[in-house]
């Protein structure tokens, strides 16, 4: 990519290009052909009857490509000009894109939305705090933020929990590497996917008919009544939680795993020369030393129930009192086309997830220094 | 000795434990994405060993037949490898900007860019459709590659910033005195330096974009020839919510890729994720 601008002109052309007008011709004309080959791939990408596989490899190619690009020639641009100029500039090519696209993609419809929170469905009379007010006062709303407390406090808990356990357990025993593999492979899994595996864990067939869900299943052999697991709350929501642990466990579980590891030696060492049981120096040394790591990957997930969507709409649809904020808004913003109303609660969603942040980056700042 | 030789098997078999309900729930989908509707319905996957009957039909169906789940595997694999590599090269970019250049501005422009992190993308939905819609953008590989850049690039640079301004202080004042530019001290010295922490965003990036549900279906739309995967099993529950049989089967063709990059990249999934938190 590099080399192809940067290739040095043959010699007649190397003085030419030298000259002051040859120079300011060349500087023009290069970003004018990037810009074309680009547009022309857009064109070609927009309405192209080729075969799809065609079409995908030229997307990628000119998707990467195109950035890669752009950086190319911005960078090559700026090496044209005084070296004053060139060094005031440079930065703003390393750091403008990423500033740019942040801007236009969550700075921007943050206020946006902000601004939206304060008026009425259709975004045309001033509402002051109603929305907020309704949001924290409607019965269905209430429920979708009592759930989506439930889901931060348990879903968190947990999977950061158990990964722990599970590093600690696996680590002594001899099935580890397996273990491992096995238990963080859902996180590879979609929610989609692993709703569709939830599905035939937690079905449910009225009583006398054959039970295709594991769990109703099990309950017959031992006589029990099948029960239907997702209408009655709040066992439903807790058991769409627990989808969301088995798929998150497993990363907490090798993060922290890594930290274990780094636990030094001599410390456990000192510690059983003083006299401390297994379980005392586990509380006493190896989790304040592994503290941060926990409390990264315990924000990491809070952050996820927070905004948790894709389980709870593939399973429920928010039907039998699922609900949560992110569905809320959905179901605010789309359904119902209440942008106003919609736009409120995904303003609560974001203080929400500030504190855990804050939280989360003062550990690292901590840490860094 | 004896206790200890105890408390290793109940270790073990506490294992073994786990292992068998972590996975049980795959498995069943496993096998149920090899029988027929009609087994499906009538009987739980685990009696179907005794059964037999297993088939392809389901992904024969699923992958050629109307749902046109292979269209659907290249429009995701279409929209993941550009929404994966786009963002970590601008994140890469700005990241070494923000550590290792100069210039007025820096530190609120970095502060601006961390604290967007808080930004869940559910907010920007509604706005950037609108934007796109205004400028005809929708519907169109780019827009969805620039919205996951968008979504992924406060974390990306946060992550990267970490790692790269934690490289030696020396490395770059012995490539300038060697007289490397910026670009080249970046491209040639950087980036490949940066391999572990990139692969790890790089796995991160691939999940969230292949799993995704929400910006593929906002950004390039539900129908047919453009669907993604997740869309198209999210539609197959709604409109044949009693072919499970069919489900199952896709499903599990949309599992095997991130199922496969992350077993084979998993190391560095680790490795990289801790270079950010752990030094050295």
């Amino acid at each position: 990519m590099q080399q192809a601008s940067a290739a040095p002109p043959a010699r007649g052309i190397g003085q030419v290009l030298a000259t002051g007008v040859g120079r300011v011709v060349v500087s023009i004309f290069v970003p004018i052909v990037a810009f074309i080959v680009l547009w022309a791939g857009f064109l070609f990408l927009k309405d192209s009857g080729a075969p799809k596989l065609v079409i995908v490899l030229v997307a990628i190619v000119w998707g990467i490509g195109g950035v890669a690009l752009l950086y190319v020639v911005a960078n090559w641009l700026t090496e044209k000009l005084p070296s004053v100029w060139h060094r005031r500039i440079l930065p703003f090519v390393f750091v403008g894109p990423a500033v740019a696209i942040l801007t236009f993609y969550l700075l921007v419809p943050a206020v946006l939305t902000a601004w939206s929170s304060l008026f009425n469905a259709n975004g045309k009379a001033f509402v002051g705090l109603d929305n907020y007010v309704y949001s924290f006062t409607n019965p269905e709303m209430v429920t979708a933020i009592r759930n989506n407390v439930l889901w931060l406090v348990i879903g968190t808990l947990f999977s950061t929990g158990m990964g722990l356990a599970i590093a600690v357990l696996v680590e002594r025993s001899r099935l580890d590497r397996l273990a491992k593999t096995l238990i963080f492979l859902p996180m590879a899994i979609s929610f989609v996917g692993a709703s569709v595996i939830w599905r035939f864990v937690l079905s449910f067939q009225p009583e006398g008919q054959p039970q295709v869900g594991l769990l109703n299943a099990i309950l017959g052999t031992f006589g029990i009544s099948p029960v239907s697991w997702l209408t009655g709350e709040p066992l439903n929501t807790i058991l769409l939680i627990v989808i969301l642990i088995w798929g998150q466990t497993g990363f907490a579980m090798v993060i922290i795993g890594a930290a274990l590891k780094g636990v030094p030696e001599e410390m456990l060492e000192a510690g059983r020369i003083d006299g401390a049981s297994e379980w005392q120096s586990f509380r006493k040394l190896v989790v304040p030393a592994i503290w941060p790591t926990i409390v990264t990957v315990a924000t990491t997930i809070a952050i996820l129930t927070l905004k948790i969507y894709d389980i709870v709409t593939a399973m429920t649809n928010g039907n039998f009192n699922t609900h949560v904020i992110a569905t809320m808004m959905f179901q605010q913003a789309f359904t119902f086309q209440d942008s106003g109303r919609g736009a409120a609660l995904a303003i609560i969603l974001l203080v929400g997830v500030m504190p855990v942040i804050w939280y989360n980056l003062r550990q690292f700042r901590g840490r860094a220094i | 000795m004896r206790k200890i030789t105890w408390s290793r098997v109940a270790i073990n078999l506490t294992v073994l434990f786990l292992i068998v309900v972590w996975t049980v729930p795959t498995i069943g989908l496993f096998v149920t994405s090899f029988r027929d509707k009609q087994s499906i319905s009538n009987s739980g996957w685990w009696s179907a060993f005794g059964q037999g009957g297993f088939s392809l039909d389901n992904y024969d169906k699923v992958l050629f037949g109307g749902d046109g789940l292979a269209t659907a595997f290249l429009n995701t694999l279409a929209v993941t490898v550009p929404a994966v590599v786009i963002p970590i090269l601008i994140a890469a970019f700005a990241a070494y900007g923000f550590a290792w250049m100069q210039f007025p501005g820096r530190r609120i422009l970095f502060i601006t860019v961390v604290g967007l992190l808080v930004v869940p993308l559910q907010i920007s939905l509604i706005p950037v459709l609108k934007a796109y819609l205004a400028i005809n953008l929708n519907g169109t590989y780019l827009a969805v590659w620039l919205a996951h850049a968008g979504f992924g690039l406060a974390l990306a640079t946060y992550l990267l910033y970490n790692y790269i301004s934690q490289l030696p202080k020396d490395l770059m004042e012995s490539a300038s005195i060697d007289g490397a530019s910026h670009f080249t001290t970046f491209t040639r010295l950087i980036l490949p330096l940066s391999m572990p922490a990139l692969a790890s965003f790089a796995i991160f990036q691939f999940l969230w974009v292949w799993n995704d549900l929400l910006v593929a279906a906002t950004f390039l739309g539900t129908s047919g020839d453009v669907a993604v995967m997740t869309q198209r099993l999210v539609s197959m529950t709604g409109t044949k919510g009693q072919d499970w049989q069919l489900l199952t089967a896709g499903a599990f063709v949309s599992m095997i890729v991130p199922v496969f990059v992350f077993l084979s990249l998993q190391r560095f999934f680790v490795r990289g994720l801790l270079a950010g938190s752990v030094k050295g």
